[in-house]
């Protein structure tokens, strides 16, 4: 596989798809983000809430289609919430590997209840068929592009804009970046820490909720493991980034988002198996080159430990 | 009798099994400066960090305009009027002057309009000049006052400081000294922990020396001047 056997697989729609997979995978970067700033918590688990948001819109696919999105995202907000209530809150302060792994925790019993809830009708998987047909195609400029795509770049750059003013122009933004950059010095100035972690937690399940509905449109199928291997890919794409701030993190995802549709898109399909090998083989490099993160300018590596 | 601002009693803070304060008592009244002085180890940081809610203490009280904060986090204990200026100020470097400063909004009580931040601008005209710079260019000195504008903004009834002078050339000294007097003027209730000794029992109302976790003596402003006094305080004598 040539560099240039790569590029000359470069077709509009391959270059289409790929922006679309790196907005999502852009999305969940800053739902995992958001978390990790306030709490310095990788949350293992965020995959389970797209899950629980993809069950929703599949269990309620006969339901008008924006009735069963509203019933997404209020599972997924609920669930993000609850989340932080029983577990995040009572480890705050735990080590970091204590809260990584009691996500790891958390990741698997939700599978667990997911796949007792699914094999009531005694098979796994159910299809979400309600939202399915924004998968089509429409034609712009005579390259096919799937509706999804074109939904996905739009919210996740509407999404960016929202983020960047809310963190940048209000109060509460300026609480929730001084909580990330230095929690201890925030809350001696007085910034209430439990409302500033609850509202980036709300916040991430939003996304996941944005997430789920886009995933679910193009993955109707929808199993007890949906969205755990775009999980695992987004948090090393956030890792090479460069995790200790939000746009990098955010750079991150959409760069591991976009290459693996590139990569997707030049081999051929009966090699496809090899995907996720030629993308972690890409992230090893990286790490090598620059294990500050890719997007981490003027910054040793030194620093980050 | 009007409660003090600041009240300080039998407070007792352990390391481990490490006896780090013993059972220290003291007052800050409106308008006052009160000095903690005393060698490395003594206790005055663990003091201030205790009241400020920072380490868990032992036993004792600290009450704050007559109402017991011991035991509260620190943030509630920031919104209940206290504010710290603490050591190595701990500005946020990559956010504006002016947003540093708002920072300190998060602590003030009741509704406050647009000009919020103009007293600290009045003190420290410097901080309005830069206001839209990155924090992490100040001078030391300008960083030492954005620290303070900071706590300021709170409308704090009690003042904390650990150590403003520390690390500052000795005319930018001048300036942290004759600002504390100008907040002092200001109606503030003031403790201020620091190691330049002289200075500090010249300036303040009372300063309480610690010793291995206890007051060992408290001096007047007129003690400044007195040489053996001082040196006695440091060792022991």
């Amino acid at each position: 596989m040539s560099f240039v056997t790569l590029l000359a697989a470069l077709d509009a729609q391959t270059l289409a798809d790929s922006v679309g997979l790196g907005a999502i995978y852009a999305l969940m970067a800053i739902g995992i983000g958001l978390v990790f700033g306030v709490l310095r918590l990788v949350n293992f688990a965020y995959g389970q809430l797209i899950m629980a948001g993809a069950y929703t819109l599949a269990f309620t696919a006969h339901w008008r289609v924006a009735w069963s999105i509203v019933a997404c995202f209020v599972v997924v907000v609920a669930l993000s919430l609850v989340m932080d209530r029983a577990v995040f809150r009572p480890l705050r302060g735990a080590s970091p590997a204590v809260m990584l792994v009691a996500t790891f925790a958390i990741a698997f019993m939700l599978q667990a209840i997911a796949l007792l809830v699914d094999i009531r009708d005694n098979t796994i998987g159910e299809i979400a068929t309600s939202i399915a047909p924004l998968n089509q195609p429409t034609s712009i400029g005579g390259v096919d592009i799937r509706k999804i795509t074109i939904v996905a770049v739009a919210v996740t750059a509407v999404v960016l804009a929202l983020m960047a003013a809310l963190l940048l122009r209000t109060t509460l933004g300026l609480h929730m970046r001084a909580a990330a950059a230095d929690f201890g010095t925030a809350r001696l100035l007085g910034v209430r820490a439990n409302r500033v972690i609850a509202f980036a937690v709300f916040l991430s399940g939003l996304l996941a909720a944005i997430v789920a509905v886009m995933l679910t449109v193009q993955f109707p199928f929808v199993g007890p493991d949906f969205a755990l291997r775009d999980t695992i890919v987004v948090l090393v794409g956030v890792v090479v980034g460069g995790i200790d701030r939000l746009w990098t993190a955010t750079l991150g995802g959409f760069a591991i988002g976009f290459t693996t549709g590139i990569i997707n898109g030049a081999l051929p399909t009966e090699q496809t198996v090899f995907l996720p090998s030629a993308v972690f083989a890409l992230v090893i490099l990286v790490l090598l080159l620059r294990p500050g993160g890719l997007f981490a300018w003027g910054r040793t590596a030194t620093e980050r430990v | 009798m009007a409660e003090p601002a600041l009240a300080v009693r039998e407070l007792e803070v352990r390391y481990g099994s490490v006896p780090a304060v013993r059972g220290i008592s003291f007052e800050v009244g409106k308008a006052e400066i009160v000095g903690l002085i005393g060698p490395n180890g003594a206790g005055k940081s663990t003091t201030l960090h205790a009241i400020m809610g920072l380490v868990p203490s032992r036993s004792g009280s600290v009450s704050l305009e007559g109402s017991p904060i011991l035991g509260r986090a620190p943030e509630t204990i920031a919104n209940r009027g206290m504010a710290l200026v603490p050591e190595g100020r701990r500005i946020y470097a990559d956010f504006t002057v002016e947003e540093n400063l708002r920072l300190g909004l998060a602590a003030r009580r009741g509704r406050h309009g647009k000009n919020a931040l103009d007293g600290a601008y009045e003190l420290f005209p410097v901080l309005k000049e830069f206001r839209r710079r990155q924090a992490g260019v100040l001078s030391g000195g300008q960083q030492q006052q954005l620290a303070i504008g900071r706590a300021l903004v709170a409308q704090p009834d009690v003042l904390l400081l650990d150590e403003p002078s520390l690390g500052l050339a000795p005319s930018l000294v001048d300036d942290v000294f004759a600002v504390l007097a100008d907040i002092r003027e200001g109606g503030f209730a003031v403790l201020l922990v620091e190691q330049r000794a002289q200075r500090t029992v010249a300036l303040a109302d009372r300063t309480h020396v610690l010793s291995n976790g206890e007051i060992r003596l408290t001096l007047g402003p007129d003690d400044a001047g007195d040489t053996e006094k001082m040196v006695a305080a440091y060792f022991g004598g």
